[in-house]
């Protein structure tokens, strides 16, 4: 337990946040990569999903893709990208985390696409509606609520990933956990994975709320339909 | 001499013995989290079909656990267990409990209700209605749920370089620090395969297991 209040006492301390190397600008440089990633990948994955989903073709690829990416160690990743021209750049640290946040939003939107119910389709489709106009006005917001997990998802593995990225070169809030390995100052350590910790259950938390907040239907989902009283009577028979 | 190619059969030749050790040590590791996680899960899905109260609280619980990142439980891990390789299993092993206790609970419940009354008519019931009729039905989810995580364990057997206790993450490790790309790229070829591997032998036990859907699959 002495290395908790070690801990507690590193965390508390300003001098540890100040600085080139302080806690802050490490806190700053994650959710920079953080966010910087999930965006390119949610560009290049959404639109491709939303497509794949709406003509119903390339399930196979869409799912096998979270599949394959579960296999290769993201560490693995990170060092043989390192190890190509790209070198020391921050440019190899984001693409191998927005190779990491693709599968899992591509895989979840194709999902949200593929579930819409086939009778809303057909009905929007029997009062008029075209193809792009079914995919933005019927499919897509149908499809937000796995779109939003699937981004969820990718936001808190790139949170992972990015902190494994200090172990090849990358900054981030991993940096004070390898920096403390390289001291062996085991506080420091500690301190860096409650950080590290702290900000995935923060982030994980934030994308569940924005998902709730984000669905076009949850009003119609929360709010059951109220139907009349007698027609409830006539249903239960009493 | 050095040329740095990504490809040298000569390094894999001449280096055998240290990347037999990183595979046996990834392999013992991967094994010992998945049977571990296995029993633990197995227990904990019991004990939650015994007592629904505790259903939400521990699958909350081990969702909290999932989402800390392995570089961080590692660490969180290191003042209890010290640089070894149980650190690396301990972590593992509270990772796979997410998926597994999950996997294990969605295929018991899924056993249908008229399945469960028909065994129960025919006499059946306690440990023989279990092991003779809920767990077989269940075993293509639990199998599934099996799957996802020793391929996922496989991946992050990796970061346990961390604590020096990586398997083939060493090897990886190393390369990087020695600017060496053939060990990177062999080490991180066998990674991959050592995951394939072990889902076709997790899928080899389920096709032993589930004998009636052979003809499905």
């Amino acid at each position: 337990m002495d290395v908790l209040v070690d801990a507690f006492a590193w965390l508390t301390d300003p001098e540890n946040w100040q600085g080139p190397d302080g806690a802050a600008t490490r806190l700053i440089e994650h959710l920079q990569l953080t966010v910087t990633s999930v965006v390119i990948a949610c560009v290049i994955a959404i639109p491709i999903a939303l497509w794949l989903g709406h003509i119903g073709k390339g399930g196979t690829l869409a799912i096998n893709v979270s599949n394959i990416g579960r296999a290769v160690p993201t560490f693995a990743v990170l060092v043989l990208l390192f190890l190509t021209p790209l070198g020391l750049s921050v440019w190899s640290t984001i693409i191998a985390l927005v190779l990491f946040a693709i599968p899992p939003i591509l895989t979840n939107t194709y999902v949200g696409m593929r579930e819409v119910d086939r009778d809303v389709v057909d009905a929007a489709r029997g009062m008029g509606m075209g193809g792009s106009q079914l995919m933005r006005k019927v499919e897509l917001p149908l499809a937000v609520p796995l779109l939003m997990n699937g981004v969820r998802l990718a936001a808190v593995q790139v949170v992972a990933t990015a902190t494994i990225a200090a172990l090849v070169a990358g900054g981030g809030l991993g940096r004070i956990i390898t920096n403390g390995f390289g001291r062996q100052d085991l506080p420091q350590i500690v301190a860096g994975a409650i950080l590290v910790a702290a900000l995935a259950l923060v982030v994980e938390a934030l994308m569940e709320w924005l998902q709730r907040r984000l669905d076009p239907m949850r009003r119609a989902r929360r709010a059951p339909v109220r139907r009349p009283p007698d027609v409830i009577e006539a249903v239960t028979g009493s | 001499m050095v040329r740095n190619e990504w490809v040298c059969p000569e390094y894999v030749v001449s280096r055998q013995d240290e990347i037999l050790a990183a595979i046996g040590e990834h392999i013992w590791i991967t094994v010992a989290s998945m049977v571990v996680g296995t029993l633990l899960a197995f227990a904990v899905a019991l004990a939650v079909r015994r007592l629904r109260r505790i259903e939400n609280p521990v699958l909350g619980a081990s969702t909290v656990l999932y989402t800390i990142p392995s570089l961080a439980l590692f660490s969180l891990l290191l003042p209890i267990f010290g640089l070894s390789s149980t650190t690396v299993s301990v972590g593992l092993v509270l990772y796979s409990l997410t998926i597994l206790v999950r996997g294990m609970l969605t295929g018991l419940d899924g056993v249908p209700a008229d399945v469960h009354e028909a065994a129960v008519g025919m006499g059946y019931g306690g440990v023989r209605l279990f092991c003779q009729v809920e767990l077989p039905l269940a075993l293509p989810t639990i199998f599934a749920a099996l799957r996802v995580a020793a391929v996922s364990t496989v991946a992050l057997t990796t970061v346990g370089v961390i604590v020096g206790h990586g398997g083939l993450g060493n090897l990886i490790f190393q390369g990087l620090r020695s600017n060496f790309r053939p060990e990177v790229l062999t080490a991180s070829v066998l990674c991959v395969v050592l995951a394939l591997v072990a889902d076709l032998v997790l899928l080899g036990f389920q096709r032993i297991a589930t004998p009636w859907r052979r003809s499905v699959a």
